[in-house]
């Protein structure tokens, strides 16, 4: 266990915590695009950093990956340099997706009007790389993954063809914190263009509604051990099914049952 | 071949090595770096075979072929031995003369020897030339006088001596001790102290333990790692074994720049020659250590010369840099303890373990000990390698052994520490050269680049040069690194363009300050110091850009024009000819013009011109 | 394609028992075929169990990968600080006009790729070029013009 202060607030905890999930349980806000609790950490879009001070010296870390380990340290979440630290990101990322409502939402907290910067781009990706997290630690079907570099980089699908392993969860648009992953049901096909992928839906048996793509079931049956006729139900009776078979599921480990 | 199985073995046979050595009489050393080889050097070696073949004395004179001997300027280099003969820009042609005159004769080669362009005297022996007797060679010394490809020239010379002393008397903790007490500090650039480095990998908890050698050596204008390599192998791979006996690893990796195909293939030279003799592999000189090294060759990325992203890549995934609030000591390498220095870094273990740590912290300054490596290049008359004691003053390096700016020119700036360091102004050369004092100019001791700047050198260009290279190179993780350089270089370029405004230099400022603070890694982190320190040491070099759509320099191309100057335009034609749009119209002989809307300003005209025609404004 | 992935198969088999070998394997493929061919890198995928994906990323991240079939001849301009004090950007430029090419393509008869460098650590002898694998120091204008028109003819004379 160790003593740290937030906002010279003080604070009792175990050792190894993330200053993020440490102010986050204590109910500090600290701004964040690139971390979701279900996946680990990644400290890329940088939002998330907090002043360190300790004795007279003091630093900027993201708090997203900084563990606690220190005994004593003073963490700032809203000092003048984290502000003046998190406008500027702000506005750099305003420069690339002038259009997101998430990033026009922080300017707007933040007083900004617009982004002084010379490049204005019309991206909705801001390569947070959650959707690369998900499909790969959670889905474990590593679909899509980041490619190229610098300047130039982008998360897509091998040689940015139609994937071969996606199966169509639409995991990497729920994780998507601005909404760039688009999913499109039509009558036969789930289609997210920025995946450049289209993926067969399947029929209800019974009443006949397409209701989930063509590959998903059986991937997640296989994953999380569901019963069989799981596949043979609508939306209504499969839900009564998999409460029932998921009560178990350690949601920690993922990937392991724990059965009766 | 046999295995050499204790340290008495050792050496016994390095005596049967040192006399091999000093049999011959007479040898001619010739420079095959990358520098001299590029210039030619391994003709000049095949003619030297030939001719002492022909002459039936190639059994009593040897030729060897050295790594590189630092004097990349004036190579191919050629020094015979004994006497130190010293010459320069060898031809194939010239190999006959100086085994006429100076193998046969023992006299000198007048006309290829090194003429010094201050004094305009021939200097006959190599010591004695401005631009070796003014440096301490101590890791770059062996490099001219053994093959690195034979591990018994590196045996003769001592070699693998400091190795078998530690294995036999000293405990890891010793070692430890003994690298602290030597003060050497990391030699990639940060300067964090090695020993220290060392002792907190030992203390972690975990049995499985690595070293690694940093080789990906990636700045621009710097390659002392690579000759270092190239031409004296051993002397790092004998620093990584004792590394990894303090710490008690079992294996070690280089990480190679792949674009140092010598380097790589010498090191692998050096690791099959130690395995065959037993000073690598398993129960090294029947200590009962064992330890092996795996060479990992890079993929071209500038990046991965940053710690956490090198480990990265040798674990197979791109280069990305991880935050280092845990540090690679504690879990580095597959969440290892590992321990990663520099290739100099690892080159200074042996001979800190030779002479003591006492003898070793007495070169340098109070804080920064030893030797440093620097590549002396741009715009100097002395290129190439330098070694130096540190505290050395940036002016008696660039004038006493970089021989001052060619072409008369005024020197402007010197930019040390590659792109992650900065530009220092003429009236700074008199800073001694040490960690603490770089940075506080702004700049860094970084790998060991230095690159003099004349006045024909637009600062402007410059800063954009190191930020498109910094973002070319970025991995793109990190917003700041990824976005903040994007944005600094479009406004870099609107000021060299003539569109820049006078708050674009607050707005880099700004942008500057928060890639500082918040980039993940020391390359984002770092990036824009040449944008800083120009922005501080020229703040009126940009002025000139913004208010009056001026570069001093000349070299901002939509802000100069070329002109013929008609009164002494000959009308050769020779420009019209070179000119790759067709901007230059005029008859023969008569004076000839440019027309300004089609002219690229590449500045072909300029070249050719014979009768210096052509000015720029 | 066939006999490509016996080749593909044999460089595989070197690296099978090798800790995450992807880079190194990666710089086997692209030398054997001057690039990464798509199946190539699905055939390693398949066979060391590693996302397609994964390998996608090493191959657009690492420079010294190519996933577009190179020239027969590779022009690299070194671009670092020393040559570009002493003028490397206007000897790419002029390389760039001879080729018709930008930097990272090949010519159309795919006789020629450029490239930039950064740095090669031959800095005495800049501005520079390396033409497979030789290095041409000491550029001028001139010279460039010759050293391309050089390997024209010789391309013609072998072809």
């Amino acid at each position: 266990m160790a003593v740290i202060f937030i906002n010279d607030r003080e604070f009792q905890t175990e050792e190894e915590v993330t200053l993020l999930e440490l102010a986050r349980q204590k109910g500090i806000e600290i701004p964040a695009l690139c971390h979701h609790q279900a996946l680990s950490p990644y400290g890329a879009c940088r939002l998330c950093t907090v002043e360190v001070c300790k004795e007279d010296k003091s630093r900027l870390v993201t708090s997203c990956t900084y563990p606690v380990r220190e005994e004593g340290i003073s963490v700032y979440t809203d000092s003048p340099r984290v502000k003046q630290l998190r406008r500027v990101i702000v506005k750099l990322l305003l420069a690339r997706c002038p259009q997101v409502k998430l990033i026009q939402d922080l300017a707007e907290e933040m007083g900004l009007e617009g982004s002084p910067f010379p490049l204005h781009d019309q991206e909705e990706c801001i390569l947070c790389g959650l959707c690369v997290r998900v499909c790969s630690e959670v889905i474990g079907k590593n679909a899509v993954s980041f490619s190229y570099r610098g300047a130039g980089r982008k998360v897509s699908t091998p040689f940015n063809e139609p994937s071969e392993e996606c199966v169509g969860c639409t995991a990497c648009a729920f994780v998507c914190p601005t909404g760039a992953i688009k999913v499109e049901d039509s009558d036969e096909t789930r289609y997210m263009e920025f995946w450049n992928t289209k993926i067969p839906l399947r029929r209800c048996k019974e009443c006949g509604i397409t209701y989930t793509p063509e590959n998903t079931p059986e991937y997640i049956l296989g994953k999380l051990e569901l019963p069989k006729n799981l596949l043979d139900l609508c939306e209504k009776c499969r839900r009564k099914a998999v409460a029932e078979s998921l009560s178990n599921y350690d949601v920690t480990s993922r990937s392991v049952i724990i059965k009766k | 071949m046999r295995k050499i199985i204790n340290p008495a073995d050792l050496e016994s046979f390095r005596q049967s090595c040192i006399k091999d050595m000093s049999r011959e009489e007479t040898w001619v050393a010739v420079c095959c770096g990358t520098g001299c080889s590029a210039s030619g050097a391994h003709q000049v070696v095949s003619s030297f075979k030939e001719a002492l073949q022909e002459k039936n004395i190639d059994g009593k004179i040897t030729t060897r072929v050295t790594g590189c001997h630092g004097f990349c300027e004036q190579g191919p280099l050629v020094v015979v031995h004994p006497g130190n003969y010293l010459y320069c820009q060898v031809t194939p042609d010239d190999v006959e003369e100086i085994i006429e005159k100076t193998i046969i004769q023992k006299k000198a080669v007048e006309r290829l020897q090194y003429t010094d362009p201050v004094s305009k005297e021939k200097v006959v022996v190599e010591d004695q030339v401005p631009f070796y007797y003014n440096q301490h060679r101590l890791l770059m010394r062996n490099s001219g006088i053994i093959d690195p490809t034979s591990i018994k020239d590196y045996l003769a010379i001592s070699g693998y001596r400091a190795l078998s002393m530690v294995l036999q008397e000293k405990s890891p903790l010793e070692v430890i001790e003994e690298i602290k007490a030597s003060g050497l500090r990391g030699r990639g650039g940060a300067g964090f102290p090695t020993g220290l480095k060392w002792e907190s990998c030992y203390n972690a908890p975990d049995n499985t333990r690595y070293v690694i050698c940093n080789a990906d050596e990636g700045d621009p204008g710097c390659f002392q790692d690579r000759s270092i390599l190239e031409g004296n192998p051993h002397s790092v791979l004998e620093g990584m074994i004792i590394g990894a006996y303090a710490v008690s690893a079992e294996k070690g990796y280089i990480y190679v720049r792949n674009e140092y195909p010598l380097a790589v293939k010498n090191f692998s030279t050096a690791l099959e020659q130690a395995r065959e003799y037993g000073l690598l592999g398993e129960n090294i000189l029947g200590s009962g250590f064992s330890f092996d090294v795996k060479i990992n060759r890079g993929g071209g990325a500038f990046v991965c010369g940053e710690s956490s992203a090198l480990i990265a890549s040798i674990e197979g995934k791109a280069g990305e840099p991880r935050d280092k609030y845990i540090h690679a000591t504690e879990k580095g390498l597959w969440d290892k303890p590992t321990v990663l220095n520099n290739v100099k870094t690892w080159a200074s273990v042996p001979y800190i373990i030779n002479n003591g740590a006492d003898w070793y912290a007495q070169i340098g300054t109070e804080k920064s000990k030893g030797t440093m490596v620097f590549s002396l290049t741009g715009n100097v008359n002395n290129t190439g390698l330098v070694e130096v004691p540190m505290g050395i003053t940036l002016r008696k390096l660039v004038f006493d052994i970089g021989g001052g700016i060619p072409e008369g020119k005024n020197i402007k700036a010197v930019q040390t520490g590659g792109p992650s360091g900065g530009c220092i102004p003429e009236k700074l050369l008199d800073l001694p050269l040490d960690y603490e004092k770089l940075t506080e100019a702004g700049s860094m001791m970084g790998s060991g680049g230095m690159i003099v700047m004349d006045e024909s050198t637009c600062m402007v260009d410059v800063a954009r040069y190191f930020l498109s290279f910094t973002q070319e190179e970025s991995c793109g993780k990190c917003t700041p690194c990824r976005e903040g350089g994007k944005q600094m270089l479009a406004i870099l370029n609107n000021i060299m363009e003539g569109k820049g405004q006078e708050n674009d230099l607050d707005m880099l400022e700004e942008i500057a300050q928060a890639m500082k603070e918040g980039s993940l890694c020391a390359l984002g982190g770092m990036a824009p110091n040449p944008v800083l320190t120009t922005l501080k040491y020229f703040h009126q070099e940009y002025l000139d850009h913004i208010r009056d759509e001026k570069c001093p320099a000349k070299v901002c191309r939509n802000l100069i024009k070329y002109f013929i100057n008609q009164e002494v335009c000959t009308g050769c034609g020779r420009c019209l000819k070179a000119c790759p749009v067709d901007a230059v119209e005029g008859t023969k002989d008569e004076p000839h013009i440019i027309h300004q809307e089609k002219c690229t300003k590449c500045g072909a005209c300029l070249e050719v011109c014979r009768y210096e025609a052509i000015s720029v404004e | 394609m066939l006999e490509e992935l016996d080749k593909v198969d044999e460089i595989i088999e070197k690296y099978i028992h090798d800790e995450a070998p992807y880079v190194p394997l990666l710089h086997d493929i692209n030398s054997e075929f001057r690039y990464l061919p798509k199946e190539a890198l699905k055939r390693v995928s398949q066979r060391l169990e590693v996302p397609l994906s994964h390998l996608f990323n090493l191959a657009t991240f690492y420079k010294c990968f190519s996933l577009e079939p190179r020239g027969e001849n590779e022009v690299q301009v070194c671009m670092g600080t020393a040559c570009h004090v002493k003028g490397s950007p206007r000897i790419l430029e002029r390389i760039c006009h001879k080729l018709q090419v930008n930097p990272g393509e090949t010519t159309e008869d795919q006789k020629f790729t450029l490239e930039t460098v950064n740095c090669v650590g031959a800095c005495a002898l800049g501005p520079l070029v390396i033409i497979n694998d030789k290095y041409e120091g000491r550029l001028s204008y001139k010279k460039i013009d010759k050293l391309l028109e050089g390997y024209h003819e010789e391309n013609n004379k072998s072809s």
